[in-house]
């Protein structure tokens, strides 16, 4: 009698300590942003990504973001922080962040990381990216049929394998359409600087550029490019806003579908580190609508190449492909590894000038 | 040389300077505000808000000053008032600035608002080479020069701006010869927010017509750093505002142009390295006590008595 009483009372505590606790502990996900969400570029896509994580998952997930993280010490202690507060999953969306990613993860086993650009990998540390460089060989394809001047500039940030890997697609796009054209790099040096951004714009143009493709976050050089009755690319989201008739088109990064399934695989305990390239073929990345001022064989053309890029019958680093030197680095007819692709840190043949190391 | 080029070094050059400008009101009073990016981002949001709601940029430029004195009071509550240390609170300063401007941002992103349009002076823009270089530009760049002009005699010429610099050299002679030490620092300090919110607004309706979160992007800190290299005086706050700005098109124009291979970082520390080595000058060599650093500056002052 008494024994069976007790456990009763036992089976009934247990059921009312765990059914709550299963309803009202979400699965804790963190996020660190280089840039403020209201960027309207970069981290404003990603911050697109965690809404629709949470409009996805409702109630079974719970975010937590820090924005305006700054590419050094000071994310180590964001990512602890956020590690130590009891996220099971944690997304940190700039190269910047890899060492202090890989730092925080080794002392928090049990958390998962995925690390946006970078290439260390952990028991708990994924990888993943889009590979921006397919969206920047069909903006130097229209730069090569839009530029009048031939002069098309590039608004770079740092000269990361990313950058240089971008740099590098937009050109052999170029080189698809015409010889004649030149790339003007310029460096801001920083990811996020409005003011700088539309300066470097400015001085591009006077230098004769007429079609700008912006590796930097703000919107100020696609304004910058309306007002001066040029061309521009719109960078990871839709800027048509700031320069309706600049505006060929953007290379949008949509990270939604990524945050919900690996937030699915770490809730299900299937989660794997992985280096994940997403991109044309996987809904990852977008042309946002070609401009209709531009004509409409150009635009068919453009959206032909991105539709082969998708099928995976054209692949944008196909050789023959050569340094600055003229040396051929990958022959006629192969394709650039992974591995090629992900430590890039040299010119094309065509693009001008050094490469800051 | 190229005119469009020197045009854009003055949009580069004009916030540094309405901002420098304040500060050094500010310091010459004797009061350390730290908080001009707080100020600047939050005049910046002000401007763009009130002028994309009211259609009038002029009554965007009123509130986005309006709203640097709010910030600069803030301050001086804090700091004159209840003598709270001026460095902590000028960084506390441009971190809420940072915080508040976003907030008040955050329904304006992705929207822009017209250019602050042009005001050609009647005649003199039609000059060759000067025309377009000194008289086709907005209102905030003429108020710029202006007010570097107005800053020098007032402080030099005019016997408010040498009551101004007493209380800065010594506030308690200032104080026992009759002088409101704190009335006098709390206008110094409301005119350099005054300023600060007109260099934000100098941002968000002219460089770069739109909001976005955390776009002066440092040059408060720049401006502050001016204010030393200028070692106090605003003539040469002028120069060094238009030095530090053209530095920064220059070596964009290099990087386009080609030719130069100076590493681009180099030019981006290069005010800092400037203002470190005017201040090294200031305080070790032997030009120290004849510049005009304020003795007062950054000390608390209460009362005696």
């Amino acid at each position: 009698m008494f024994s069976r009483r007790i456990l009763l009372q036992a089976a009934t505590l247990a059921a009312f300590a765990a059914s709550p606790a299963l309803a009202e502990d979400p699965f804790k996900i963190g996020f660190v942003y280089v840039g403020p969400v209201g960027d309207h570029g970069w981290t404003y896509q990603h911050d697109q990504g965690r809404l629709a994580l949470e409009e996805h998952f409702g109630d079974k997930v719970e975010t937590t973001y820090v924005e305006n993280v700054s590419e050094g010490p000071d994310a180590e202690r964001v990512i602890r922080q956020l590690a130590s507060s009891g996220n099971d999953l944690i997304f940190t969306t700039s190269f910047g962040f890899m060492n202090a990613t890989d730092k925080v993860a080794r002392q928090f086993p049990q958390v998962k990381f995925e690390h946006a650009t970078g290439y260390k990998q952990r028991d708990n540390v994924a990888n993943y990216l889009t590979t921006t460089y397919q969206g920047r060989y069909i903006s130097g394809f229209l730069a090569g049929k839009l530029s009048k001047s031939g002069k098309v500039g590039y608004i770079a940030s740092f000269p990361i394998p990313e950058v240089v890997r971008d740099i590098n697609a937009v050109q052999l796009g170029l080189q698809s359409v015409r010889d004649d054209a030149e790339l003007v790099i310029i460096w801001v040096n920083s990811w996020y600087d409005p003011a700088k951004e539309g300066d470097a714009a400015r001085v591009m143009i006077n230098q004769g550029v007429d079609f700008i493709i912006q590796h930097t976050d703000s919107p100020a050089a696609m304004q910058v490019a309306e007002e001066k009755g040029i061309w521009a690319v719109g960078q990871a989201s839709d800027m048509s806003r700031f320069g309706p008739d600049a505006h060929v088109t953007a290379v949008i990064d949509d990270w939604a579908p990524y945050y919900i399934k690996r937030t699915q695989e770490a809730m299900d305990g299937t989660w794997k580190p992985h280096d994940h390239w997403g991109g044309m073929q996987d809904g990852m990345l977008k042309l946002s609508p070609i401009n209709e001022k531009v004509s409409a064989d150009v635009a068919a053309e453009a959206l032909g190449i991105a539709s082969s890029i998708a099928d995976d019958s054209f692949h944008p680093f196909t050789g023959p492909i050569a340094n600055q030197a003229g040396e051929i680095v990958i022959p006629e007819g192969e394709r650039m590894s992974h591995e090629q692709l992900a430590g890039m840190n040299w010119y094309v043949e065509g693009v001008k000038g050094e490469l800051p190391q | 040389m190229n005119i469009e080029l020197l045009v854009t070094v003055i949009g580069a050059a004009t916030p540094l300077l309405l901002a420098a400008l304040g500060e050094l009101v500010t310091e010459k009073s004797g009061v350390l505000n730290l908080g001009v990016e707080g100020m600047m981002i939050v005049g910046a949001i002000t401007g763009f808000a009130v002028t994309l709601t009211s259609g009038s940029a002029t009554l965007g430029i009123i509130a986005a000053s309006a709203s640097g004195v709010f910030m600069a009071l803030v301050f001086g509550v804090l700091t004159l008032t209840l003598l709270a240390n001026q460095v902590a609170t000028g960084l506390a300063l441009t971190i809420f600035g940072t915080g508040l401007s976003s907030l008040i941002g955050a329904g304006f992103v992705g929207m822009p608002v017209p250019r602050l349009p042009v005001l050609p002076v009647p005649g003199l823009s039609e000059l060759p080479v000067l025309g377009p270089l000194l008289f086709r530009h907005n209102a905030l760049v003429y108020l710029s020069l202006i007010a570097t002009l107005a800053v020098s005699w007032f402080l030099w010429r005019s016997r408010a701006g040498m009551i101004l610099r007493a209380v800065g050299e010594n506030d308690t002679s200032a104080h026992s010869i009759g002088y409101h030490v704190i009335r006098v620092r709390y206008l110094a300090v409301m005119f350099g927010g005054a300023m600060a919110g007109l260099a934000g607004a100098f941002l968000s309706l002219a460089v770069t017509p739109m909001w976005v979160e955390g776009m002066t992007a440092g040059r408060g800190w720049i401006a502050l750093a001016i204010v030393v290299f200028a070692s106090w005086r605003p003539m040469r706050v002028l120069a060094g505002a238009y030095l530090f700005g053209g530095m920064s098109i220059l070596q964009l124009h290099a990087q386009g142009a080609g030719g130069i291979n100076i590493p681009s970082q180099v030019f981006t520390m290069l005010p800092y390295i400037a203002t470190i080595l005017v201040l090294t000058i200031i305080s070790a060599g032997p030009w120290r006590g004849r510049l005009d650093s304020p003795a007062c500056l950054g000390k608390p002052f209460r009362a005696a008595g």
